[in-house]
């Protein structure tokens, strides 16, 4: 089960509102590679993994995305906190707020509604640890693009530090792969999938 | 029923009473009877949830207490039947 704890992984202080900066950051939130989609990714793949390890790992990652979800939407909160019509208009944010006022909703920079269609969970460890590897650097190379487009260090800071997260993930997913396959039996040329492939590297 | 399932049992029962209370508490922050409630619920339940934790292994990862294994990714995950 989970527990919440009142408080950011990473400070979030924006002093200045920019509706069209809130447009393109909220793919994190709502996007192919945003943080949502990460953290359902992981938790509903801890189900299919053989080794403890990864388990572990899933579940604490896919958690620290949850917290991720939370930091994107305290930077969207804040610029977009105190907007007149006109800066409404004017930003382009007005197609948004049509809908959703400044209320916080996960959707795509494009305007595409979340979907788990951006996730996968393949029950088979390699191929899911393969999916994460490449999720975290589909997220780091979003991070980048906010990072070309956003000038105001107090929104860069945060942003920063959630590209950093996304690096050090990375790494994890390695090390996990990694471990998996040395496990795996030494005739498994295919790496058949250890938990459903009971034969797994052998004729029958 | 081993010593293990039952004394994450009585841990559950204390956490789903809190979970109530804290509900509650939610919409009648004033309560001191439900107030009353919950802070002894919640003396019950660290009590219970540390011998857990000593005899057993952690429930959250900073309840960790080895300094020679990180046994929180230890075998059997909740979602695995005993």
């Amino acid at each position: 089960m989970w527990q919440y704890e009142k408080k950011l992984q990473y400070p979030v202080n924006i002093k200045t509102p920019n509706a069209k900066l809130a447009k393109v950051i909220i793919s994190q939130l709502g996007g192919p590679d945003g943080e949502l989609s990460a953290s359902l990714r992981y938790l509903n793949q801890r189900y299919a993994m053989p080794y403890g390890e990864v388990k572990g790992l899933l579940t604490d990652i896919g958690t620290e995305e949850l917290a991720h979800v939370e930091m994107i939407s305290a930077i969207l909160y804040q610029l977009t906190k105190n907007l007149s019509i006109d800066e409404i208009k004017a930003s382009g944010f007005d197609t948004y707020f049509v809908d959703h006022t400044t209320g916080i909703y996960p959707i795509a920079a494009s305007g595409a509604p979340f979907t788990a269609a951006y996730f996968q969970s393949k029950g088979d460890i390699i191929t899911d640890l393969h999916e994460n590897m490449a999720s975290e650097q589909k997220a780091r190379t979003t991070y980048d693009n906010i990072l070309r487009l956003a000038d105001d260090p107090d929104v860069r800071d945060p942003i920063r530090f959630l590209r950093e997260r996304e690096i050090v993930h990375f790494q994890r997913f390695g090390e996990a792969l990694r471990l998996t396959q040395d496990r795996l039996d030494a005739k498994n040329f295919y790496a058949c999938n250890p938990s459903f492939d009971k034969n797994c590297g052998k004729m029958i | 029923m081993n010593e293990q399932c039952m004394l994450l049992k009585k841990i559950k029962k204390y956490d789903f009473s809190l979970k109530e209370l804290d509900l509650y508490l939610d919409t009648h922050p004033d309560c001191r009877r439900a107030l009353e409630m919950f802070n002894r619920y919640m003396v019950l339940r660290n009590k219970c949830v540390q011998e857990y934790t000593e005899r057993f292994g952690p429930i959250t990862p900073e309840q960790n207490n080895s300094s020679e294994h990180w046994k929180w990714i230890d075998d059997p995950w909740p979602w695995e039947r005993r």
